[in-house]
């Protein structure tokens, strides 16, 4: 079992979020992101959510406007998969709010980059070198938050070091 | 400065990128932002490095190269502070790979007091980390397996399947580790740990044999524990408890159990509780259950736990939803093997997901069904995928029509059965069919000679409806050239069979049609005009028409049609005489050979009495240029010359005489074969362009024999000949199945004939030095040019037919001595070749003397393929290197 790649793409075949456990090179990852949204986006709504594709399979699912796609092994767990999908999305869930705004949040201009990283550091917390890391999405968001409050700390010392420094050249 | 906000010049810069109407304009904004951030990179900018990074990482999702911002990164990471090394690793995340080194840093952080920055350096290691750098580390990661905070411990777990994964050595040194984690109780841990265990079984043997003795036991309590366990909230997935740590600890069972019966005896009860207790109506358990049935299929499991197994796919494969029917059929096909009758109840179901609307589920059920095929099922499954065909989508019309005519060949023994069904897919879905499947057809057709007539009469009705479908309009082609008659006068009417009127003004009409059909390609014209080359002796009534029609193409700008319309209005002009003898019906394909050519040996599709079964018209023996030919003649060869022969040859990479003379070998399978292309037009050419034949020779067919046959022994022996029906023949295999059909069509005489030989020993005879003795079999000229003369001549020991000892007689017919001879000899596969020393490496001038070597070979496909070598000579004449080289096809036929 190991995923060798996440991809979320947008419905117009706009990527917003890649994660690579296998080595591609640069060319090969665009190659590969082309390939896939073409097949996967065409494929009408009531068909099953996988895809065969060079020997291996994607098995993909769409939330509202956003398709998660992961990259398997041919003879791994098609189902697991798609539960391990449906886990990524409802921890991002919790973290952002409605799925539904999962891809207004990944496009929005301001915060994009900001949430984006969220969204990754997110997935850093589920897999690692492809294998599922945690089920219990509560100690995702425990570890999340710890790491989101040590962020939090480190810029309010800084804020109070430049007040200081700006009181005392007053 | 606050590092995160993100500050306006990376919103601008996201701003004015999808701002482009252009690619062009966005590379020209994408460019001077890259530049501007590698000046900020070149001054060492501390305060804009994280929003630099985040553009950079913006870029890279674009697309764009951003190598330059990788050592940013490591800056990064080795500054103090969390949020700059937490951002820092997510930039090496997703700017760096496996191939490059980033180790030294690492190495520091996972010795870090703080814990998230030991996850964030095993999360990075884990993802991106290579063999040298797994080596280097393994032994910190070791140390962090036995850390006491389970965050650390399970990312430690991760990144030592990582290690082992890119250095399988190391495996030995995870086993006692792997095992204190799974007595853990936290299931991230033992999700990390049973995954670790896993890959530690696949890396080494010596771990399987470990972990089977000490984690077997603990692995089931696990399993037992987490499906019997309460409402579990934490863990809850649609009603069932952790699916994910159940799916993990099965498949470590699946490869613990397999082949150990007293390991696979101990999961029995918990796998049999699995597979009855977990809830079905949701994805989550229907995961678990699919993880359950595949390791009681890999296990030495009990034959009521296979058949439980089994059980759940049925229920699967009725399941509405197509995700749990698509694992059902690709476990379906697993299972085929333990138990291939609990699969065959369930061919309906399996039938009708060939007619899903999905392609994944067609291709999965496709493929099922062609495995279920058995002798019994065979008509009426067949049935289903070609009645099926009709309504296909066109993507799926290919993989369908490859796989019906594939099951069609496997049982072919009822003739009519596999022409009717054959006859079906070519009308429906013609455009399809692969050359070989309808190659293979032809020669079904001329080994059923009491179905000809209604073969011909049922593609004339086809191309009536289906004139579209390009290999059932040459199927058809072919048939109204060979037995145009039997359309006409309904010989062969089988019971059953529709009567109908068929005029032979109708029957030209349809080649005509085929040969003015605007998407007609070159092949199928060409063989329009074969067809009314031989309509018109088949029907004179028509032979002004044909002839009008196969005038019209003399201009033609395609060189091959523009030929044969001068060649073939030639011999309806001017050779009248010959005519009917020429155009006569081909002589049985037989299928043997073609089979073998194929290198499809199917075992049940021919009944030996079929394949060797002689001419059904006996006395049409008289061919073109009334050469004698023998019923098994390879003319399935010729039915596609144009591709690479023999397999055997073909495959090896390798072979001695590949590496030799850099040729494939078309001389392979016989000795006639590969002069046959180049002699066969020759023949052509001979007979049309000169008159003198056919005045003496339709009459004689010993004479004519002779002449055809002197033809083909120059070949050989005058490299002028040589290199012309070379050069032709290399005409003929590039037009590919043009040339084919050309030849096919035209009834070469098949090589390696009786009379042929004769008149070459003749020839080679009268050549050949007094004093060299021919026992069996006759001395031939091997090879010779202005200064060498190279004979064979052949012995056999009694009872071992296929090893043949010959004996090269090497002469020097210059004026000066040949020094340093070197004979060299190249045989295809099939054959064993020894050389023994030459008896000098000097031939004295002027045929003073000669020097002998002696060649030993065994032809393993003897009496089935006739030897076939290349040879090559290296020597010396006044200290000047000399090198010929060349074929000798012309061996005595039966060595």
């Amino acid at each position: 079992m190991q995923i060798h790649f996440v991809l979320l793409i947008s419905r117009q075949g706009k990527v917003r979020l890649t994660k690579w456990y296998s080595p591609y090179s640069q060319k090969e990852r665009s190659k590969v992101i082309r390939e896939l949204s073409g097949v996967i986006l065409t494929r009408g709504p009531k068909l099953c959510n996988f895809v065969e594709w060079r020997g291996f399979k994607v098995v993909y699912r769409r939330y509202a406007s956003l398709y998660f796609c992961m990259c398997i092994d041919a003879d791994d767990n098609e189902l697991e998969v798609l539960e391990i999908i449906h886990h990524f999305v409802e921890i991002l869930d919790r973290y952002f709010g409605s799925v539904c705004e999962l891809d207004l949040i990944f496009n929005f201009h301001k915060l994009m980059m900001y949430l984006k990283n969220q969204a990754y550091y997110i997935l850093d917390e589920l897999l690692i070198a492809g294998e599922l890391q945690e089920s219990s999405k509560k100690t995702v968001a425990r570890v999340i938050a710890a790491q989101d409050s040590l962020v939090e700390t480190a810029k309010e010392q800084a804020n109070s070091l430049s007040n200081m420094i700006a009181q005392a050249t007053k | 400065m606050n590092p995160f906000s993100s500050g306006t010049r990376l919103r601008d810069m996201i701003r004015a990128i999808r701002a482009c109407k252009t690619a062009a304009e966005e590379r020209a904004v994408v460019r001077k932002e890259c530049a501007a951030i590698r000046a900020a990179i070149s001054e060492n900018d501390q305060d804009y490095r994280h929003r630099n990074l985040a553009k950079l990482m913006f870029i890279h999702m674009l697309g764009y190269p951003t190598h330059f911002g990788q050592m940013e990164c490591l800056k990064l990471i080795a500054s103090s502070g969390f949020p700059e090394k937490r951002i820092g690793y997510l930039g090496l995340m997703l700017l760096l790979d496996e191939r490059q080194e980033w180790s030294g840093l690492g190495l520091q952080d996972l010795n870090h007091s703080n814990q998230y920055i030991i996850g964030l350096a095993l999360c990075a290691l884990g993802n991106i980390c290579s063999a040298e750098m797994a080596r280097d580390l393994a032994p910190e990661v070791e140390r962090l397996l036995q850390n006491r905070d389970l965050n650390i411990k399970k990312k430690a777990a991760l990144c030592s399947i990582r290690i082992v994964r890119k250095v399988p050595d190391l495996a030995e040194n995870f086993m006692s580790l792997a095992t204190a984690l799974v007595k853990e109780k936290h299931h991230g841990v033992l999700i990390a740990g049973v995954q670790l265990c896993s890959d530690l079984c696949k890396a080494s043997t010596e771990s399987l044999e470990f972990l089977r003795k000490n984690c077997t036991e603990v692995l089931i309590r696990i399993l037992r524990d987490v499906s019997n366990s309460p409402y579990a909230p934490e863990y809850d997935i649609s009603g069932v408890t952790d699916p994910f740590l159940h799916i993990r600890v099965l498949k470590l069972l699946r490869l613990l159990g397999q082949g150990d019966a007293d390991a696979s005896e101990s999961m029995n009860d918990i796998l049999a509780q699995v597979a009855t207790k977990t809830e079905s109506n949701k994805n989550a358990g229907n995961a678990i259950l699919y993880e359950c049935v595949e390791t009681i299929m890999g296990i030495e499991a009990t034959s009521g736990l296979r058949v439980l197994a089994i059980n759940i796919l049925g229920r699967f494969l009725s399941n509405r939803d197509n995700n749990i029917r698509y694992v059902a059929l690709n476990m379906l096909m697993k299972a085929i093997a333990v138990d291939s009758q609990a699969v065959q109840r369930h061919k309906t179901t399996i039938l009708e997901c060939v007619k899903d609307s999905d392609a994944s589920i067609r291709k999965r059920a496709l493929e099922l069904v062609s495995l279920l095929i058995s002798d019994a099922n065979v008509k009426p499954l067949t049935k289903e995928l070609v009645d099926y065909l009709e309504v296909s989508d066109q993507e799926f019309k290919g993989d369908l029509t490859e796989k019906i005519c594939s099951i069609v060949e496997r049982f072919s023994s009822d003739k009519l059965w596999y022409i009717d069904q054959m006859l079906k897919v070519l009308s429906e879905a013609g455009n399809y069919v692969k050359d070989d499947v309808w190659h293979a057809l032809i020669v079904a057709i001329s080994n059923a000679p009491d179905l000809q007539g209604y073969i011909v009469r049922s593609l004339y009705k086809a191309f009536q409806t289906s004139s579209e479908q390009v290999s059932l309009v040459r199927v058809a082609l072919w048939c109204i050239g060979e037995y145009g008659e039997m359309l006409v006068n309904g010989a062969g009417m089988l019971q059953g069979e529709e009567p109908m009127t068929v005029t032979e003004s109708d029957a030209v009409d349809v080649v005509e049609s085929a040969l003015q059909y605007h998407a007609s390609d070159i092949t199928s014209q060409a063989m329009s005009l074969v067809a009314l080359l031989k309509l018109s002796s088949r029907y004179p009534s028509t032979s002004e028409r044909v002839k009008d029609l196969i005038i019209q193409h003399k201009g033609c700008l395609e060189l091959e049609l523009q030929q044969r319309s001068i060649e073939f209005s030639h011999i309806l002009q001017k050779h009248q005489t010959i005519k009917s003898s020429l155009v006569e019906r081909m002589p049985v394909l037989d299928e043997s050979v073609y089979n073998e050519k194929k290198g499809s040996p199917s075992t049940n599709s021919i009944p030996a009495a079929k394949a060797s079964k002689p001419v059904a018209t006996g006395a049409s023996l008289n061919l073109p240029n009334g050469v004698m030919k023998p019923t098994t003649a390879p003319i399935g060869d010729l039915l596609d010359l144009s591709s690479d022969d023999v397999p055997a040859p073909k495959l090896a990479t390798n072979d001695f005489l590949q590496d030799l003379l850099g040729i494939d070998l078309p001389a392979a399978q016989s000795s006639g074969a590969a002069a046959s292309g180049g002699s066969d037009i020759l023949l052509d050419l001979l007979s049309i362009g000169t008159s003198f034949q056919s005045d003496s020779l339709p009459s004689n067919n010993v004479s004519n024999s002779q002449l055809n046959s002197s033809v083909v022994s120059p070949l050989d022996n005058l490299s002028s000949i040589t290199s012309t029906s070379a050069s032709l023949d290399i005409g003929v295999s590039t037009i590919g199945p043009v040339g084919l059909m050309d030849q096919k069509s035209r009834s070469p005489p098949s090589t390696a004939t009786a009379p042929a030989i004769d008149l070459l020993d003749d020839l080679s005879n009268n050549m050949s030095l007094p004093g060299i003795e021919s026992r069996d079999f006759p001395t031939i000229t091997a090879f010779e040019s202005s200064i060498l003369r190279i004979l064979f001549s052949f012995t056999k020991q009694p009872g071992r037919p296929q090893v043949t000892q010959i004996k090269a007689t090497f002469s020097n017919k210059s004026f000066n001595t040949c020094t340093d001879f070197i004979f060299q000899a190249a045989v295809p596969k099939f054959i064993q070749l020894h050389l023994d020393p030459a008896s000098s490496s000097t031939i004295p001038p002027s045929g003073n003397g000669t020097i002998t070597q002696t060649l030993s070979v065994t032809n393993s496909l003897h009496g089935q393929k006739a030897l076939a070598m290349r040879i090559r000579m290296a020597y010396k004449v006044n200290n000047q290197d000399m090198l010929d080289q060349g074929q000798v096809n012309n061996f005595p036929s039966g060595l």
